[in-house]
């Protein structure tokens, strides 16, 4: 095993309980090409930069918090962790040495050569699917999903486990409110506004692999950071979804995958 | 009924307990909720307590009357409701004057509420002495002038020390007569050949011990019950153990007044009861409330500069739960989730202090529970039975926060603590104070050099540190022996073993702050900035330094090292009674006002920005999420800090998991590793910051928000406009 394979660490977390199963030592690595506008972490996209470090040492460091993770494990996320692939892959391979419960967070940006085999070695893929339309998540990220798809159906295909992330971005990922700006009433009426969240969803329920769907909603918290980074923030005027539309596309969600608990 | 043993002849309650107790491993599930009477007096007190905001925070004082165990009348929140009895004062929340600590507390407390001193008991105390003015008749000029620095501050010289718990279940257990009968015997054999100073000391303790006895069990009388023999049934095992804490905060105004362990004792009552088919679960918990409720009025008259130190009213009624036997038995029983179950059916409150003895081995079904606790209420600590069990066996409680004692066979000299990160700008100093360039400790060169260097510095704050432990020390013997002459606690005393182990419970605060000082010097360059009087009063680093908090070990090797070395000097000095001493890492709220005493520090804090509270590291220092944190926090040797650790933790609910039960599940697991690591005592606050911010401007809304701060609970509301400040800024712990 070539444990001398470097990696760039932006910074980590050693208390995650939202990124994956159990508590977890997250690990963000340093650079990513996708652009996403609800970005909150603006500060991993530089390919420069970032906390040189060797799997050996990487691994040192999380064995530290041994006592903590045994009920979860470790979460690589970034950034796009993908991009540095053999140091990823490497690292999820000592860690599985270790007896260590892997996940990698990424949008499946990198889905071929050694990203596809780290990938694959994970526990979990927690996959990012940015929008459910290709030419608007193009337009939201820089990229199509097609990749994310495409790393779905390998998953499906070795029937390894994913769970599915979806940010829900006011007027681009979801329609949270009526055209006159109030809040929906009745569900049928937000479904029938959003047609596109709701077969996107009934799309990923026809993966056995997907084990969870989480949506997220949309929040503000990374603002700062475009500021500090002199970078433009093209949210601005978008605010956080509706909280009633919110509830309706829970909802729905657990219809289409636990109908017998709706 | 009981299965007898040593304790049927002897006093030994643990005996008893682990001859009759029943560990569960159920679940939640068995509770009952509260009762109509329950929410009724529930009701009653959250009025009175909303008048007793809007008063100012205090209802009523009678400042005629000197409180003693027999002192008031009886008196009742709602008398045909209650189950349990007895009240400090003649009225709920009505305040007593106790000024055997000292007079002067009780003249500026009443001068705070607008109230007169009662030429009555002026007089009485122009013939009668205080521990406070003992005290200052000895003190020396070096004592009053770092008393006055606040190199050594919160000392317990004007108010009383607290900290001792009485042994309160030997009451149902054995009833008064017996207790007392005990006692004489005791006295009876305290007859040597010289009568020296500590045999004329303990034999007039045991007298008065005695006599605290009589009047507890008048007390009691008074009420219609007769406590001189054992208690019969539950009910009556619930209102004896309470006469017997109620006759101690008659008395004493200590800073803290612990309960002890008490829960497994009484399960075993509420265990026959079911067994006999005598009471429902729903009947038990019902006593359990209105025990808990009485717990949750005790008030004590104190001034607006205590409340400064030690904010949100707090009486620290620490009831330890859980825990694991030396038989190797888990101990938690049926009351154990009754008393916690008490946050669920009269709400979340600061008092009683509940603090559960952690340990992984606890069953599976009482760690949810307790996390669900957390995340419901804010209002539990936790600590590490593996740690203290191994010093203190099986039926040790904890005083106040976090210092752990074998009920009625230890107590300790509370020595509140010594500000470091001040002794650290000493030695750069030359012993003068930053502040007011007094020469507080021994004149020294200062340091002149452009940079300050390690080596140095350490060799200086070494020799400082020599100083303090010294002084501190001896400042500590004047106080605990007037204390003992004029303030003795007699019935907490009587409710101990005549052999008593003492711990002279020192404590130290601004420890991240040496920390991060210590580790700029060493690994960043720090400037003095220093004055005309030539005095540092500021510090320009350059560079990243290693910070505590982020499980580093370069920074937190010096940590534990600051710790260590301040106990072994601690340790060559003479203590009182042969006190053995230990110290504690712990500051309640008054890190705040420490902060407010302290220049600025070579780690980049500025003059008067408060300190981290307890061992926690400096806000927003930790930078690697809240489980390096705590490992930081762990790395610290409970062997050198025997007397506690104290680490709050703050997390979002939503950063803690999804739903309520991956939270509870995260929450122990997190609890697990961390005292797996070592960790002794941590506070969890499951908080939304917009709910404290909210709070703030809307007390109203939140008459019951409690949330942890260093080693107790408080309610939100009653803190300081500062003290909330200080809360809010604190890491709450959120990745997003």
């Amino acid at each position: 095993m070539s444990t001398t394979i470097k990696g760039y660490v932006h910074s980590v977390e050693t208390l995650g309980a939202v990124d994956g199963p159990g508590l977890r030592f997250v690990l963000f690595l340093q650079g990513c090409p996708l652009r996403c506008k609800f970005c909150h972490n603006p500060d991993t996209w530089r390919f420069e930069g970032g906390e040189e470090v060797t799997v050996k040492e990487q691994v040192k460091q999380i064995l530290r918090y041994k006592n903590y993770i045994k009920s979860g494990g470790v979460t690589i996320s970034g950034g796009e962790p993908l991009r540095q692939a053999e140091f990823v892959l490497e690292l999820t391979r000592a860690l599985h040495e270790e007896g260590i419960h892997v996940a990698i967070d990424t949008s499946g940006i990198y889905c071929e050569g050694a990203a596809l085999e780290a990938a694959m070695e994970a526990d979990l893929i927690l996959l990012d699917i940015k929008s459910f339309d290709r030419e608007k998540a193009k337009a939201l990220t820089g990229f199509t999903t097609d990749h994310a798809w495409q790393l779905l159906e390998e998953r499906q295909a070795a029937n390894k486990p994913v769970w599915i992330r979806h940010v829900l971005v006011p007027k681009i990922t979801i329609i949270d409110k009526k055209t006159d700006g109030s809040s929906f009433e009745n569900e049928e009426e937000w479904k029938s506004q959003n047609a596109e969240l709701v077969d996107g969803m009934r799309r990923l329920n026809t993966y056995s692999c997907i084990e969870r769907v989480d949506l997220l909603p949309f929040h503000k918290m990374g603002e700062f950071k475009y500021e500090e980074l002199h970078f433009p923030y093209e949210l601005k005027e978008t605010q956080e979804p509706d909280e009633q539309a919110l509830a309706f596309a829970e909802k729905t969600l657990l219809e289409i995958r636990n109908p017998d608990q709706a | 009924m009981f299965v007898p043993g040593k304790w049927s002849e002897d006093i030994c309650v643990r005996d008893f307990i682990n001859k009759n107790y029943t560990p569960y491993d159920g679940d939640e599930s068995f509770l009952a909720g509260p009762t109509q009477a329950t929410t009724d007096l529930w009701n009653q007190i959250l009025e009175l307590r909303k008048k007793e905001k809007e008063n100012g925070g205090v209802l009523d004082i009678d400042e005629h009357t000197i409180s003693t165990i027999t002192s008031h009348a009886p008196g009742y929140i709602d008398k045909d409701k209650e189950k349990i009895v007895g009240l400090q004062t003649d009225a709920p929340l009505k305040r007593a004057i106790m000024p055997f600590g000292g007079i002067r507390m009780v003249r500026s407390s009443l001068e705070a509420y607008a109230r007169e001193m009662d030429p009555e008991v002026e007089r009485v105390f122009q013939y009668r002495k205080t521990h406070n003015d003992g005290v200052f008749d000895a003190y020396t000029p070096e004592m009053q002038r770092a008393r006055h620095c606040g190199i050594l501050t919160g000392l317990p010289d004007a108010y009383g020390r607290g900290r001792i718990i009485g042994d309160y279940r030997r009451i149902p257990l054995y009833g008064t007569a017996f207790l007392i009968a005990q006692k004489r015997k005791a006295k009876d054999q305290i007859l040597p050949d010289v009568m020296d100073v500590e045999t004329i000391q303990h034999r007039e303790e045991i007298s008065e011990q005695v006599k605290s006895l009589y009047e507890l069990t008048k007390m009691a009388q008074s009420y219609g019950f007769d406590i001189s023999r054992a208690a019969r049934n539950f009910t009556e095992a619930v209102q004896w153990l309470y006469f017997g804490y109620l006759g101690v905060v008659k008395e004493q105004n200590g800073a803290a007044m612990s309960l002890g362990r008490v829960s497994t004792f009484l399960d075993i009552y509420a265990e026959e009861e079911l067994k006999n088919g005598t009471m429902t679960e729903s009947e038990i918990q019902e006593v359990v409330d209105h025990f808990i409720m009485k717990l949750r009025i005790v008030r004590f008259l104190r001034t607006p500069a205590y409340d400064e130190l030690f904010s949100g009213d707090p009486t620290w009624i620490t009831e330890s739960i859980g825990g694991i036997g030396l038989d190797g038995r888990h101990m938690v029983t049926k009351m154990s989730y009754r008393f916690l179950h008490t946050l669920e059916n009269i709400g979340s409150a600061p008092e009683p202090n509940m603090t559960i003895l952690w340990s992984p081995n606890l069953p599976e079904n009482f760690k949810k529970y307790c996390a669900k606790i957390s995340i419901n209420t804010s209002s539990i600590q936790y600590e590490s039975d593996e740690l203290m069990r191994e010093k203190f066996g099986d039926d040790y409680a904890i005083a106040c926060c976090v210092s752990a004692m074998r009920v009625g066979k230890q107590m300790q000299f509370f020595g509140a603590r010594a500000n470091l990160a001040k002794c650290l700008l000493y030695a750069i100093n030359g012993g003068r104070d930053e502040k007011t360039g007094d020469q507080v400790g021994p004149v020294r060169n200062p340091i002149t050099s452009e940079y300050l260097d390690y080596d140095e510095v350490m060799a200086r704050f070494d020799e400082t540190c020599a100083w303090l432990s010294k002084l501190y020390i001896n400042t500590l013997n004047v106080i605990h022996y007037m204390h003992d002459k004029y303030c003795y606690e007699r019935l907490e005393m009587a409710l101990h073993d005549e052999k008593i182990d003492r711990t002279m419970a020192c404590g130290l605060s601004g420890l991240s702050v040496i920390a991060d000082s210590l580790s700029a010097i060493k690994y960043a360059k720090v400037k003095p900035i220093r004055n005309e009087m030539g005095l540092a009063v500021d510090f320009e680093i350059t560079g990243d330094y290693p910070q505590y908090g982020n499980d580093n070990p370069k920074v937190d090797r010096i940590a534990a090292e600051v710790v260590r070395k301040f106990m072994k000097q601690l340790s060559k000095h003479k203590c009182y009674r042969n006190a053995r001493p230990t110290q504690s890492i712990l500051t309640i709220t008054s890190n705040v006002v420490y902060g407010k005493k302290t220049g600025s520090t070579p780690d980049g804090r500025k003059a008067g920005e408060p300190f981290a509270p307890g061992a926690n590291p400096m806000h927003g220092r930790d930078r690697s999420g809240a489980i390096a944190s705590m490992r930081s926090v762990a790395n610290l040797q409970y062997d050198y800090s025997e007397d506690g650790i104290s680490y709050t933790f703050s997390i979002l609910p939503a950063t803690l998991g999804k739903d309520e039960e991956e939270q509870k599940v995260n929450l122990y697991n997190l609890l697990d590793g961390y005292f797996n690591d070592g960790g002794h005592h941590i506070n969890v606050n499951v908080i939304l910051r917009k709910t404290l911010l909210d709070a703030m401007d809307h007390p109203e809304k939140y008459p019951q928000l409690t949330i942890r701060v260093s080693g107790y609970a408080v309610n939100f509301t009653t803190l300081t406009h500062e003290q909330q400040l200080e809360v809010v800024r604190r890491t709450v712990h959120s990745k997003f």
